[in-house]
């Protein structure tokens, strides 16, 4: 393996501070470490360029079983719109669900190194290992879904948390999973009976209990276990107008909710795609943004984050763990539909759409988007996502930038639209001058997300000591360019990308791939008889899949880098 | 207009995909800049020049530009796929997506086209003097974008899936269809002459079908309302029976009145 | 002492049934007995292991036609060089290999620029052109098994295909919402023939052979609020009756179709299945509705599930431009490829094209290069010009396989192979090897 040290590049690095300097970074033995502890390295030119650490996703459906039925269910996705290989690597095929090659190459080429795969659902869990497999170069965790959990709907509605704790850890560790990730609170599992849950008070059939004390109890249980990311949330009601509302209704349930964790991290709720759930009006004719609403909230309230799921006018493939939610958009949108209900756990549902440019609850669906994030105030707990494929696919992450970073990109797109003037009326984005900073940028896509997760020890940092993850891009903050399409290439295909100390990316093309990781948390906890009791007892009587075969095997987990979790006190 | 004569020169064993065999890709190249154009054998990249002899040079433009393809074309696909303009003439059969994905100016087969022919097709002229196989002016599989435009001519038969998710244009076949006509169809016409086996019609949202032989299973699905006069094809005032359908399928509303799809069989 | 072995997964149909106990001999080389298995499945499990029945060195075909015992290396260069020399080879099969061989094979044919295929293409193939088309509004089976009250079996004869489906998942097992098993569900059976299956049906219909989907459309009717408008008989089968049935899914609170090869092979195929899908969307206007094909083999899901994450697609997958993958059945699909005589080299791996092809597809096929993967004796072996010995997936090697729900099921090595017999996986990797030796060497 070969050192390096990248010199004179402008270094944007929120989690130790550097805002822009010029500073050399060296690379030894695939770590950071101090530029003068390299000797004989090669040497990187950056002058001129931006560096930055690794990028970190915290929000991206990038493997897994609903993945791969979007992919399946749409070859008219790969016609004519893939990219032509070149060089040594695989095939890479497909536009808005790229394959596995493609999804790894992509991001790579856009300076990203962590995946937080946002839903697997945990009977499919060695499914999502083997796609984690065949991603190359990117490393990526995986969120167990566990919104409509039989056991955590049976906990939760009697209050025991310790069982409810002890048998996330379990599950973490049967799935090789990463965090809690909840999705649409009890109304997945009110979709097997064809129903769901638009507020956080309505009743789970059956099961009695409602989506706010699913929310909360799961906090708690995050929580008492310490794990390293909050909760990740996927509130009731989404992609509906007026959800605002039961938006503004599940970040309340974080009020006294203090973090607990060794991680550094801060806050105990993460909203994810918040663009989905920012909406205003009452029907999609008078439909508007209600981003205001949530940001003053947001802002005010430094126990919670979000990420946005920018909408980027493509035509992409939905997909969410939210089964109500896709058979509704399929019936407004009547082109095909998968779903897959999953035993005791939960559901997922598929659906391509196209965000047209020419309909205007399109276009006011991008504009709350930017609209988000341009009133955030801080942005370590905003997040750069585009909830990869359902608002758009990952690949117009750089197109994003571009309009956070360039009035003039947004306003030229925004008077183009057919119903221009009604979207303007709609939304207050025209008169919203903020152009967004590369160390806000930096703070969207790396630090944020790394610190939201608690890996900021391994990601998103360049501080010496943590894995060589770095991306050059060809842009100089202090020559910003007039044309705002330049940031978009710049940030669609890295000078270098460097991945645990070697270099995969160089001028836009992948050179090399390395070993990549699979992240997951592995949580002790004291013996709880109840519990094994309570499994032994379920997977007797309601699975349909034995439990030591539940349970993903060591031999079909690829690279495990453990974070460890003592909750046994 | 300038003319580009191919003729095949039979040197490929396996078949051979032709897909820059359009006026766009010949458009302002001399013979020996399109004997260099590429073309695949199998995994065997290959060109042009040693397939086909090559006469004359393409015009300014697509739209300038003629192509005469002679010799056995028989087992060359995708001869004329998505072009935008100009005309070509393929004096024999042809193999698949002829004319695929087409979107402008003119084809002409005087032999027979196999299967996925005039697939998802969005302008153009598209004339077939033998019969077609399968999957004529359909649309490729998932996309639930067919035809959108242009014409399709068949002067003799055409096989099974014609014209599904059609959404524009029209589709003439002189002779039969066989099963599964308009299939999802969200608009456009289709006009058989000959006889259809079944499934005319199967989950159509839109569109008008127009039948002058007979169908031999209608589906259950279309209702007779009324006796119609129509001319489906210019100069062809005809009386059909016409039907309504399929009642299974949605459909939308367009000032209050619902809008089915039709089918008009020749009384 | 003779070992068990619990949790195993049977590698027989696609029911995947996990519970399986094998007893294996002392020096772990044979299967002794094995428990809550179908008879099918048994016989699968006594083949394995290291007996004399196995063939355990690779044959290939002498001048004079006769077969003689090779070394693997010999076999590996055979099929390194007989993929480079081909303009268009064709790897097809899969249904009995697991996940692992799946990914090694699609790394060997995107190099070699080949045609790859699985048994779905002359199976339910006709079900991914309607998945395309439509979509695929589906469950897991543990969901069938907790919540339906409403089981359809339509052109499909589990008794016989799938022993253990109806037991485990589908009408008998007493589930969390359906307490009562056999007598908290209703079951319709719709088939051609009055099956096995038939004779738990509350309900058979004797579609008219050919006419399924003339009766879909009838059943679609009266949910769009035409039921006046169907004629007096669709499909043989009386308007009361469809008016009855469709009542009967209407007011279920959880039903699912579960259709095989009666449906999906019958004249329009993929439209059968397709307007199967319509009708599932359509009853979800009323209650909850699912549907799910019936896969065969116990693996053939995974070959779809990992070729879709790796190019994008299930099956009929042209790698020959080697730098985008194109995929269209009717042009791709393995039985076309051969029938039009494109392809100019054939592997059969892990079934029997030998057999299940029509002859003059396998006479096209003999023409060129024939090389069978497989650990058994078939048709197909038999007229190879290479056969292959390898491990038997679920029986002496592990590994991923999919379930007919694509559920993910890890199955287990339970007795040892000959010595020396590669897995499917381990073969195909080393002819990946050899052929990147192949062309560093500037063979072609």
């Amino acid at each position: 393996m070969s050192d390096y040290i990248i010199k004179n590049g402008f270094v944007f690095d929120p989690l130790t501070g550097i805002k822009g300097d010029k500073k050399d970074i060296g690379i030894k033995d695939g770590k950071i470490v101090e530029a003068s502890e390299v000797k004989g390295g090669k040497t990187i030119d950056a002058s001129g360029k931006t560096v930055m650490a690794g990028g970190v996703d915290i929000h991206t459906h990038c493997v897994g079983p609903k993945v791969n039925v979007g992919r399946l269910m749409r070859p008219e996705d790969k016609l004519f719109r893939s990219r032509t290989k070149v060089g040594n690597t695989r095939v890479e095929m497909g536009f808005s669900v790229p394959s596995t090659f493609a999804t790894g190459y992509a991001y790579a080429r856009m300076g990203y190194s962590f995946l937080n795969e946002a839903a697997m659902p945990p009977l499919h869990a060695p499914h999502v290992h083997e796609e984690i497999r065949d991603t190359p170069i990117v490393d990526i965790a995986a969120m167990p879904v566990m919104g409509n959990n039989w056991f955590q709907l049976e906990y939760l509605k009697n209050r025991e948390l310790e069982n409810n704790a002890a048998y996330t850890a379990w599950l973490l560790n049967a799935t090789k999973g990463f965090g809690i990730k909840c999705v649409n609170p009890g109304g997945t599992e009110a979709w097997g009976w064809g129903m769901n849950c638009t507020t956080i008070h309505d009743p789970v059939p059956y099961f009695d209990i409602t989506p706010a004390e699913i929310v909360k109890g799961q906090m708690e249980t995050n929580e008492l276990l310490g794990l390293p990311h909050c909760l990740h949330v996927h509130p009731n009601n989404l992609g509906n107008p007026g959800n605002y509302t039961t938006t503004l209704d599940t970040l309340k349930l974080a009020e006294g909710i203090k973090p607990n964790n060794k991680f550094g991290r801060d806050v105990v709720l993460h909203n994810t795609h918040l663009q989905f759930h920012a909406y205003d009006g009452t029907t999609w004719a008078d439909f508007e943004s209600g981003s205001q609403k949530v940001m003053d909230y947001v802002n005010k309230h430094d126990n919670i984050s979000f990420d946005v799921g920018f909408v980027t006018l493509d035509e992409t493939t939905t997909m969410t763990a939210d089964g109500p939610f896709e058979f509704h958009l399929n019936r407004l949108n009547n082109l095909k539909w998968a779903n897959t209900d999953v035993e005791l756990e939960t559901a997922a549902g598929i659906v391509p759409y196209v965000y047209d440019k020419n309909i205007k609850v399109c276009d006011i669906q991008w504009a709350i988007g930017l609209e988000l994030a341009l009133l955030a105030k801080d942005h370590m707990r905003c997040h750069l996502t585009t909830d990869h494929p359902n608002a758009g696919p990952f690949t117009r992450y750089p197109r994003v930038i571009k309009w956070l970073m360039s009035k003039k990109a947004r306003d030229d797109l925004l008077h183009s639209f057919k119903w221009s003037e009604k979207v303007i009326a709609a939304t207050q984005l025209e008169s919203m001058d903020r152009e967004l900073s590369l160390y806000e940028i930096a703070e969207m896509t790396r630090a944020g997300p790394a610190k939201c997760m608690g890996i900021s020890n391994l990601y998103g940092s360049l501080k010496e000591g943590t894995n060589a993850n770095i991306a050059i891009y060809d842009i100089n903050p202090e020559k910003m360019p007039k044309d705002p399409e330049l940031i978009e290439k710049a940030f669609s295909e890295t000078a270098y990308t460097f991945k645990d100390g070697v270099m995969v990316v160089e001028n836009g093309v992948v050179i090399a791939t390395t070993p990549k990781y699979t992240v997951w948390t592995d949580v002790k906890v004291k013996e709880n008889a109840i519990v094994e009791r309570d499994i032994h007892e379920k997977f007797a009587k309601y699975y349909s899949v034995g439990l030591e075969n539940y349970k993903v095997f060591d031999e079909h987990m690829h690279n495990p880098r453990a974070i460890e979790v003592d909750a046994t006190n | 207009m300038s003319t580009v004569t191919l003729t095949a020169k039979g040197t490929h064993e396996l078949y051979l995909e032709a897909y820059n065999v359009t006026p766009d890709a010949f458009a302002g190249k001399t013979a020996d800049e399109i004997a260099a154009l590429e073309c695949h054998e199998g995994n065997r990249k290959g060109k042009l020049g040693e397939y086909f002899d090559i006469d004359g040079n393409g015009g300014d433009t697509a739209a300038d530009t003629q192509i005469i393809v002679k010799g056995d074309c028989k087992k060359i696909k995708r001869i004329g796929q998505q072009m935008t303009a100009g005309e070509i003439i393929v004096e024999s059969d042809c193999d698949m997506y002829t004319a695929g994905w087409m979107k402008g100016g003119k084809v002409t087969v005087k032999g027979n086209v196999d299967s996925f022919c005039g697939i998802g097709m969005a302008g153009g002229e598209f004339i077939v003097e033998g019969n077609a196989q399968n999957y004529l002016g359909s649309a490729y599989r998932g996309d639930w974008r067919g035809m959108t435009g242009g014409l399709i001519h068949v002067k003799g038969n055409a096989g099974n899936d014609v014209a599904t998710f059609m959404r524009g244009g029209k589709i003439i076949i002189d002779g039969d269809a066989f099963l599964h006509v308009c299939t999802h169809g969200e608009g456009g016409t289709v006009v058989i002459k000959g006889n259809v086996e079944s499934r005319v019609g199967g989950q159509m949202v839109k569109g008008d079908i127009y039948v002058y032989g007979q169908i031999k299973y209608m589906m259950p699905g279309f209702k007779y309302v009324d006796d119609v006069e129509a001319e489906a094809v210019e100069g062809e005032k005809l009386t059909f029976a016409h039907y309504i359908g399929d009642l299974g399928e949605r459909h939308s509303k367009r000032k209050g009145e619902i809008i089915y799809g039709n089918i008009y069989l020749k009384k | 002492m003779p070992k068990v072995i619990k949790n195993v997964g049977c590698p027989y149909c696609g029911a995947c049934c996990d519970d399986v106990e094998v007893t294996v001999s002392d020096d772990g080389k044979r299967v002794l007995e094995v428990k809550n298995v179908c008879a099918i499945g048994t016989q699968i499990f006594m083949h394995g292991g290291d007996h004399d029945g196995r063939i355990k060195l690779p044959r290939m075909r002498q001048p004079d036609g006769t077969m003689k015992d090779v070394s693997f290396k010999e076999a590996i260069d055979f099929t390194a060089k007989t993929l480079l020399k081909a303009k268009k080879p064709l790897m097809y099969g899969f249904g009995s290999t697991n996940c692992e061989g799946h990914a090694a094979a699609a790394r060997v044919m995107e190099r070699a620029g080949g045609c790859l295929d699985n048994c779905a293409s002359i199976c339910h193939g006709s079900s991914f052109l309607a998945i395309f088309d439509n979509g695929y509004p589906s469950c897991t089976l543990g969901e069938v098994k907790n919540r339906a009250d409403v089981i359809v079996y339509w052109g499909s004869n589990p008794a016989h295909a799938h022993p253990r489906h109806m037991s485990r998942y589908a009408i008998f097992p007493r589930g969390f919402f359906t307490g009562k098993g056999h007598k908290s569900r209703t079951v319709i059976v719709i088939d051609p023939r009055f099956t096995d299956t038939g004779r738990v049906a509350d309900y058979y219909l004797q579609v008219r052979q050919g006419h399924d989907y003339e009766l879909f459309d009838a059943f679609r009717m009266v949910c769009h609020g035409h039921a006046d408008d169907i004629p007096d008989v669709v499909a043989n089968i009386p308007k009361e009756t469809i008016l009855e049935v469709a009542e009967v899914m209407k007011n279920a609170r959880f039903c699912n179709f579960f259709y095989g090869m009666g449906l999906c092979h019958s004249d329009g195929r993929n439209h059968n299945i397709d307007i199967a899908i319509s009708l599932t969307r359509d009853l979800n206007e009323f209650t909850k509705c699912t549907i799910m094909a019936m896969r065969g083999h116990y693996n053939i899901t995974g070959p779809g599930a990992v070729w879709s994450w790796q190019f994008g697609f299930p099956y009929c997958l042209d790698l020959t431009k080697k730098t985008m993958v194109h995929m269209n059945p009717g042009e791709t699909s393995s039985v076309d490829l051969a029938m039009r005589d494109e392809i100019d080299a054939f592997i059969n791996i892990g079934t029997d094209a030998g057999a299940h092809f029509p002859i003059p597809a396998v006479q096209h096929l003999k023409k060129h290069p024939f090389i069978t993967i497989d650990p058994s004796r078939n048709m197909a072996s038999e007229i190879s010009d290479l056969h292959v010995p390898v491990k038997i997936c679920g029986v002496d090697d592990g590994g991923i396989v999919y379930r007919m729900d694509n559920v993910p099921i890890q199955y287990r090595k339970v007795v040892d192979a000959p010595a020396g017999v590669p897995s499917d996986e381990e073969f195909l990797d080393a002819v990946y090897e050899r052929m990147v030796e192949l062309e560093g060497e500037g063979f072609i």
